[in-house]
């Protein structure tokens, strides 16, 4: 399986992540985003005519769409990330894996604006991405009032992965994650998954620090 | 006064504004030092205005070099950037909400490699940071380090495993810090990496790394890939220092032995009076 890949991209940190978790192995293909802006270029266009990354590309089978590699990666190195214990379950990963997509297009492209000036709406990017913040802050508190640390259930599966990067960035694109406490206790219990990677702007745990419990008290 | 021209340490420098190889037909508008400038080419050549007004340009180290005043003195010298052999890597801009300065002084420290850089360029428990000279040359007015020594993980995208890594630094303008570091491939040879600052206000500078190595194996992309994995991590450490501007003279922060470089690089800001991103009362 082949990853074409960007090192300060969060949906392709977000594959790396899930290989890493499951132990898949993935040869990587670093695609020129920037400066080069590879990803516009006629050869990627003729692998992914949307011009985006993440490509998951594995003999015939090409995937464009990050929520489609996720499932596809879990589905070939970790069928439990799919998240199917329950039809509800199943309902609610898949919902996450489409709300990721606002992530992307909020805090994703207010991200390169700030960091290396690509073009955005810079006010109606950070005001979006602070509205998905908020629904995502809730949902993590109402999940916690049924004893569910994670966002599909008591457990982490692709919708915690699909979101968990945007929320870890969001300050790169002037957005505070200050405001959001039950975000942030959940972005550590993805930290301390063992297999767990790293990315520039979102860190391991300290060894010194408390692991999170699973269930807040 | 008025027939007088005197020299000014900020406003008579060079600074760099553009990235050579992506200055297309439609220009960059840009800020420098506050101002907004234009960078744009001229029958090919490229050129920055300021308010219709053509500034003294000069395209080096595959980037686009300009003043708002009128420079007294050439843009440094790397010589290595002519040496054959070696690749040639634009990075690419990356936009920083800090000082000027506190970008230069944070590509100068050491002591952070393990903490920042983890696994990568440092790694505890090798947290120290042994004895090393630090001078500030007068027959070329520029701060140096020299005989720095540390171990790395994994120095370079080159490098297979760790190694102890020798390294000098060099300041040879007040936004500009190159480093040479040991080359795995070419024991004998420096690796040249550089920041270029440039200031757009006193707390907002774009950034351009450029390198210039001996690897002849690892991809174009990959190398790029490296450099801009070390510099975002240090972004958000520079966004979130206090104060943000830079401190020319000891207060609050406290100086360790490991930060000689740093000391000598304020002092050196100080006696040219290049006060621009930098803090003048005592913290």
């Amino acid at each position: 399986m082949i990853l074409y890949d960007y090192v300060l991209s969060p949906d392709c940190y977000k594959v790396r992540l899930l290989a890493s978790l499951t132990g898949a192995k993935l040869d990587f293909k670093a695609v020129d985003f920037h400066p080069g802006g590879e990803h516009r270029r006629p050869a990627f266009l003729r692998l992914n005519p949307a011009g985006t990354i993440p490509v998951l590309q594995d003999g015939d089978l090409v995937l464009t769409e990050s929520a489609s590699i996720l499932t596809y990666l879990a589905a070939c190195a970790g069928p439990r990330w799919l998240g199917d214990d329950t039809p509800e379950m199943r309902g609610r990963v898949a919902q996450w894996l489409a709300f990721a997509h606002r992530l992307s297009a909020s805090i994703g492209k207010a991200r390169t604006h700030d960091m290396l000036q690509k073009p955005a709406d810079i006010d109606a990017c950070r005001a979006a991405g602070i509205t998905a913040l908020r629904e995502m802050e809730a949902a993590l508190i109402e999940n916690s009032l049924r004893g569910e640390a994670f966002f599909a259930g008591n457990r982490p599966t692709l919708a915690d992965l699909a979101c968990f990067p945007h929320a870890m960035l969001a300050p790169d694109g002037g957005i505070s994650t200050d405001p959001y406490p039950a975000i942030r206790l959940w972005t550590r219990r993805i930290r301390a998954l063992p297999g767990f990677i790293e990315m520039p702007g979102i860190h391991r745990l300290h060894e010194l620090k408390p692991e999170p419990v699973a269930v807040p008290e | 006064m008025t027939d007088t021209i005197r020299h000014d340490p900020i406003i008579d420098e060079w600074y760099p504004v553009a990235m050579a190889s992506q200055l297309g037909p439609q220009g960059r508008d840009t800020q420098l030092l506050g101002k907004p400038i234009r960078v744009m080419l001229k029958d090919g050549v490229p050129v920055a205005t300021a308010a219709g007004r053509t500034l003294p340009s000069v395209t080096r180290y595959g980037h686009v070099w300009t003043s708002l005043g009128a420079p007294d003195h050439p843009l440094f010298d790397i010589p290595e950037a002519d040496q054959p052999g070696r690749r040639l890597v634009d990075v690419g801009l990356v936009r920083v909400k800090c000082s000027p300065l506190r970008a230069v002084e944070n590509f100068l420290d050491i002591a952070h490699f393990p903490f920042v850089h983890t696994d990568i360029l440092g790694a505890e428990p090798h947290t120290e940071v042994g004895r090393y000279d630090v001078a500030i040359r007068d027959e070329v007015d520029e701060v140096w380090a020299t005989k720095v020594e540390f171990y790395q993980p994994q120095a370079a995208k080159s490098a297979a495993g760790g190694i102890t890594t020798e390294y000098m630094y060099r300041v040879p303008s007040p936004t500009v810090a190159v480093l040479y570091k040991t080359c795995p491939p070419r024991p004998g040879e420096w690796d040249v990496i550089t920041l270029f600052v440039q200031p757009l206000t006193e707390t907002l500078c774009e950034v351009w790394p450029w390198m210039a190595l001996f690897d002849d194996e690892t991809p174009m992309t990959d190398l790029i890939h490296f450099q801009q994995l070390i510099f975002l991590q240090d972004r958000s450490i520079l966004e979130n220092q206090q104060p943000s501007l830079l401190p020319l003279d000891p207060g609050l922060e406290i100086p360790t032995r490991a930060d000689l470089t740093s000391i000598a690089y304020r002092r050196w800001l100080k006696r040219r009076g290049y006060t621009y991103g930098a803090q003048l009362v005592a913290a």
